[in-house]
């Protein structure tokens, strides 16, 4: 009888938070639908006899119990999850112009190539010579980035793009130790992405800033000042957060090798670049590369994504194992390197990553990614010519792929970077970056990606336009922004402050 | 924005109240203004010792976390346990129920070394 | 223009106008700033481009031949609903970036948030984060955390974990910052060595690192070892690579585990050669402010409605920088939904009845290949839905005349551990059918005794 009133409950306190939503409908947690006896699985047929499981395993390490799990039927979960995707946002949504993420347009012919069975269905540990289809697959797709980036080897085993800086910095360590050096510093500059600082600390270094010059990119007088045999490494980004070109990377690199160092590029900018520089020429080391960037591979909602390492030679015996080779016409896993920095995670890589990045190069081809960096930074400088009137510009030059405003023009109106960004969602765009990076007070920074149209960049030019006047007229709209959402703005004091971090069963207790 | 007489600051905007043979310290009205709502303080334990100009603890908000600086050379001799569920008296009292921690003074001659309250306001940005 | 520009929506008019909006001539002149000797004279060196057929056809000449598989070792082949690939396919979830715009973004944030709720529940834990790349990372990361949280140098790890996720947890600590003291297994119940364990188990101690089930599929006692760390002020951290089964097994939560850290690839993930997998992390409450990765807290907006944020996110990289928790900065968003999706569909009852399907199906090929002449159960511990045969013959001869039959028939031992090697690890799963187990032993019968 509790149990049936408890349903009722449930139920009713479900109804009463239905109000008229239109279309962006209110759906709770799964834990807080569904009951008992709903079923939303089909398992294989029992074929072989169901084992009294206390012959074989002691009850002091058997479950009692599944506390809170769901029980829901199939239906309720297809409604569930699908209601959830529709309060989202992806860039198959519309622009999505986050500086420095490259959320460009992800294929569809590539999410069928990643299902396909002979390959989505194979272990790990599958028989090298059944494997050759997809060892052949890594190892070409290895060749193409070290091209596309000028260098000698590629690791496709790290994860995501800081599981690669470390991998990369790892890389740098050993090298210095098999030379005998023990050096403690690397050099960071002040535009860095916040992975670049914690990765040099977790690699066990101490991290030196080195603060950009006036035209927004790293001086050569500073890094010869800095630049010492105490140094193992400097790292870049290239083009930097700024957006703008490191036009003085080819000479910094000669400093650094001169006294021994190494020349670490993040390489999550590397959209602007393809078949029009090589990191490698400019005198990189060791690059990383996200391919859930550049290489139009899904976002996800926050991974997964993988970041390939590509090296010069010099780094090659610290590569992590296994190293995929080709032998005559042979590819196999080869673990036997001895001086390797060991590994990053289990197996070999993001495979369902990396195959959707091979694909995507295969139909591009040389002249496709040419012309990708080429519309990239096309759509990056119209974009920037058509606003600097009226958001401020910190550094006006051209940009490469992405540039930086701030908010700099409107804060006599009171409103700020956050409340341009909000406003943006009543009009249907996803905001860019803000607040990012940190050299710049108020940064807004904007990538539009080479698949954006003229007229997409140009509705978006035009709600910007709109909204610094309505910043001025109107301000208010601003700050109370976004309205046409599923939630308004959150309160995330509190939930740092009390964090509740899941669901827990409502007390069986009345409350006082 | 206030700035107590009667009370020794430091850049790193702390204040310190002597008290003979402790000092209670705490972080400035300007401290808490430009952190914004405090979350979360993390502050040392009573017996923990420190140099003057080591980081004792972090203070932090939802989008920043910055370093409590010790003043002065001593040991903690009492914490303030209430800002484990009431970070915001920080914000709220900075110089009264926000107190951080009280420290027993080795060296009362580091008190001459500190800012008094009109030279620790000349220090700050001028849009105040 | 080659097919690629379906990719590319700018017609040499909109380039134009562009050029012009700009100020200059062509395109080239806005690669200016970069020095004349180093622009590339000549294209990239990579192949013509392909047209979609031909893509397609090109990826189906790769693909590897499916066969009837005895293999887990960290890999697990299982069930995954028609469901989940339909719900995470849809572009919403997975062409969405990392949730820092909540108010657009709570799908992603209501799915993790359930995650994290599924994570607790499954592990016993009181808090999860929003998942690490794979359960090997992320063992590496609870020894990480163990070092921050007790400030001891040394960590022990049972020579029961996966040997990839030692060598992962070798790779990420610095050597002169902790030190790893292995703990040899029993060699006849294929447990961790507990009277080795126990004599060093003392206060210079941060961790104790154990698998459950361990890599030779075996079950760990947990609760006499979580006592005696805990007796010495470490913690103790509990990993895995098989996550159902803890729709059986008594959850570490329960047995006392501090930190959770393990692999979630057996919840609706494909094993895909490897990755990508999902991170698992879980740990208590009084520990959240040292835990790494991303998590998503509940909240109110302006009118008081429940929404979801990313929280306590100073512990991150992108505010705490070179003082941050970990460097890490993804997650593993759109595998962490699967295992989500997954857990929905099976829910209370169709884990607990998946876990026993697994362990039937074990128990019955255990018993069928009891019947066969040279090879024997190689540990006498209880297992789950993996464990190791001693056989008489070369594991890699028996393997390959297995594998000429398009029987995978398990993995050889001896490339991790020397000492194994006459051993096969055999893992059977709901996946494998009655025939294919009997056509297995049968085969195994054949390949040993000629």
């Amino acid at each position: 009888m509790a149990e049936i009133e408890r349903e009722k409950e449930k139920r009713d306190k479900f109804m009463t938070t239905i109000k008229d939503t239109g279309l962006i409908q209110d759906e709770p947690l799964i834990f807080e639908q569904g009951g008992e006896g709903r079923k939303g699985y089909s398992l294989p047929r029992w074929d072989v006899e169901e084992v009294e499981v206390n012959h074989f395993i002691s009850s002091h390490v058997l479950r009692k119990e599944l506390e809170g799990f769901p029980q829901l039927s199939e239906v309720d979960v297809v409604r569930h999850f699908t209601r959830l995707s529709q309060w989202n946002y992806g860039v198959d949504s519309g622009l999505y112009p986050l500086g420095s993420c490259t959320m460009k347009y992800n294929p569809k012919v590539n999410e069928e190539i990643a299902r396909m069975s002979g390959f989505s269905n194979i272990h790990p540990y599958a028989p090298e010579d059944l494997s050759q289809g997809i060892l052949r697959l890594m190892y070409e797709l290895q060749s193409f980035l070290a091209e596309i980036t000028g260098m000698d080897d590629v690791t496709l085993q790290p994860a995501a793009g800081a599981q690669g800086e470390l991998a990369g910095m790892m890389m740098v360590r050993a090298c210095l130790q098999a030379r005998g050096e023990k050096r403690k510093k690397v050099l960071v500059p002040d535009t860095a992405h916040g992975t670049n600082c914690s990765t040099s600390t977790i690699a066990s270094y101490q991290m030196v800033e080195i603060k950009s010059n006036e035209k927004g990119i790293i001086s050569l007088e500073k890094v010869a000042e800095l630049m010492d045999e105490e140094v193992a490494a400097i790292m870049v980004t290239n083009p930097n957060t700024l957006g703008l070109f490191e036009e003085h990377l080819s000479k910094i690199a000669e400093i650094v090798h001169r006294q021994g160092g190494f020349v670490y590029c993040d390489g999550a900018n590397l959209n602007a670049l393809m078949g029009i520089v090589k990191l490698g020429d400019l005198g990189v080391d060791v690059v990383h590369i996200n391919l859930h960037k550049t290489f139009s591979t899904p976002h996800g909602g926050g991974g997964p994504g993988a970041g390939p390492v590509a090296i010069k030679k010099e780094l090659a015996p610290y590569l992590p194992i296994p190293v995929v080779e080709k032998r005559g016409e042979i590819y196999r896993l080869n673990d036997d390197r001895p001086q390797s920095i060991g590994k990053m995670k289990a197996f070999y890589g993001n495979f369902g990553v990396l195959i959707r990045a091979y694909a995507y190069i295969l139909s591009m081809g040389a002249e496709g990614l040419k012309r990708v960096s080429g519309m990239a930074v096309l759509n990056a400088n119209y974009l920037m010519k058509r606003l600097k009137d009226h958001y401020y510009l910190p550094y006006d030059r051209p940009c490469m792929h992405e540039c930086v405003f701030t908010d700099r023009f409107q804060e006599r109106y009171h409103v700020s970077t956050l409340d341009i960004a909000k406003r943006l969602i009543d009009y249907g765009f996803h905001p860019p970056t803000i607040y990012f990076p940190l050299v710049v007070k108020g940064a807004l920074m904007m990538e539009p990606t080479e698949t954006e149209s003229k007229e997409s960049i140009d509705r978006f030019i035009e709600t910007m336009i709109e909204i610094a006047k309505e910043a001025e007229e109107n301000p208010d709209l601003l700050r109370q922004a976004p309205q046409r959402v599923k939630v308004r703005r959150l309160d995330e004091v509190l939930a740092a402050r009390k964090p509740k971090l899941k669901w827990t069963a409502p007390s069986p207790f009345p409350s006082p | 924005m206030k700035f107590p007489e009667g009370l020794f600051y430091t850049e790193s905007h702390e204040w310190v109240k002597d008290e003979g043979s402790q000092v209670t310290i705490g972080l400035t009205d300007y401290a808490q203004s430009q952190l914004k709502d405090i979350v979360y303080v993390d502050i040392p334990e009573v017996g923990s010792e420190f140099k003057k100009g080591d980081s004792i603890g972090v203070v932090e908000s939802v989008k920043t976390v910055a370093d409590i600086y010790s003043p002065i050379t001593g040991k903690v001799t009492d914490e303030n346990f209430t800002l484990k569920d009431h970070p915001q008296f920080v914000n709220e009292d900075p110089y009264g129920k926000g107190w951080l921690v009280k420290m027993e003074i080795q060296d009362r001659e580091e008190l001459k070394g500190l800012l008094s309250s009109k030279a620790y306001q000349g220090s700050l940005p001028e849009e105040l | 223009m080659r097919d690629f520009i379906r990719y590319l929506p700018h017609t040499e008019e909109d380039i134009r106008k562009m050029l012009d909006a700009i100020g200059v001539k062509k395109l080239e002149d806005l690669f200016q700033i970069i020095p004349n000797e180093y622009r590339l004279s000549n294209p990239l060196n990579l192949p013509e481009p392909f047209s979609e057929t031909d893509l397609l056809r090109h990826f189906q000449g790769l693909q590897v031949p499916i066969m009837s598989s005895f293999l887990g070792a960290g890999a697990h082949y299982h069930f995954i609903p028609a469901v989940v690939s339909s719900l995470v396919s849809r572009s919403e979830f997975y062409t969405a970036y990392t949730p820092y715009q909540p108010e657009i973004s709570q799908g992603t944030l209501q799915a993790i948030f359930e995650y994290q709720t599924l994570m607790c529940q499954l592990t016993g834990m009181e808090v999860s984060n929003a998942s690490l790349y794979d359960g090997a990372s992320s063992l590496a990361e609870a020894v990480l955390m163990a070092n921050r949280i007790t400030r001891r140098k040394k960590v022990l790890l049972s020579l029961g974990i996966h040997p990839e996720y030692r060598r992962v947890i070798q790779t990420y600590i610095d050597p002169d910052q902790q030190e790893i003291v292995l703990i040899p297994y029993q060699k006849d119940e294929g447990r961790t060595d507990e009277k080795i364990l126990f004599d060093l188990l003392k206060e210079d101690v941060s961790a104790v690192v154990i698998q459950n089930p361990n890599f030779f599929g075996v079950i760990e006692d947990l609760h006499p070892i979580a006592e005696r760390i805990h007796n010495c002020g470490g913690l103790m951290i509990v990993g895995f690579s098989e996550a159902i089964a803890y729709g059986i097994l008594q959850p570490p939560g329960a047995m006392g585990a501090d930190i959770v850290a393990g692999e979630g690839q057996s919840l609706g993930i494909p094993v895909s050669y490897g990755g990508p997998y999902l991170g698992i992390f879980t740990t208590r409450e009084r520990f959240v402010r040292n835990m790494p990765g991303r998590l998503v807290g509940e909240t109110i907006d302006l009118d008081g409605k429940r929404g979801f944020v990313l929280t306590l996110a100073t512990r991150e990289q992108h505010i705490r920088r070179e003082r941050a928790t970990s460097n890490i900065c993804t997650n593993e968003g759109l595998c962490a939904l699967m295992a989500t999706v997954f857990l929905s569909c099976l829910g209370k009852e169709g884990l607990k009845e998946l876990t026993m399907m697994n362990l039937s199906k074990t128990e019955y090929a255990k018993k069928v290949i009891s019947r066969i002449r040279g090879c024997k159960l190689n540990f006498t511990a209880p297992t789950f839905n993996e464990f190791v045969l001693r056989i008489e013959g070369k594991p890699e001869e028996v393997l390959e005349k297995l594998k000429k039959e398009k029987i995978l028939g398990g993995f050889s031992l001896a490339k991790f551990y020397p000492e194994l090697d006459h051993h096969l690890l055999v893992t059977v799963t709901e996946m494998n059918k009655k025939e294919e187990i009997d056509r297995w032993a049968n085969t195994l019968e054949r390949a040993l005794n000629g």
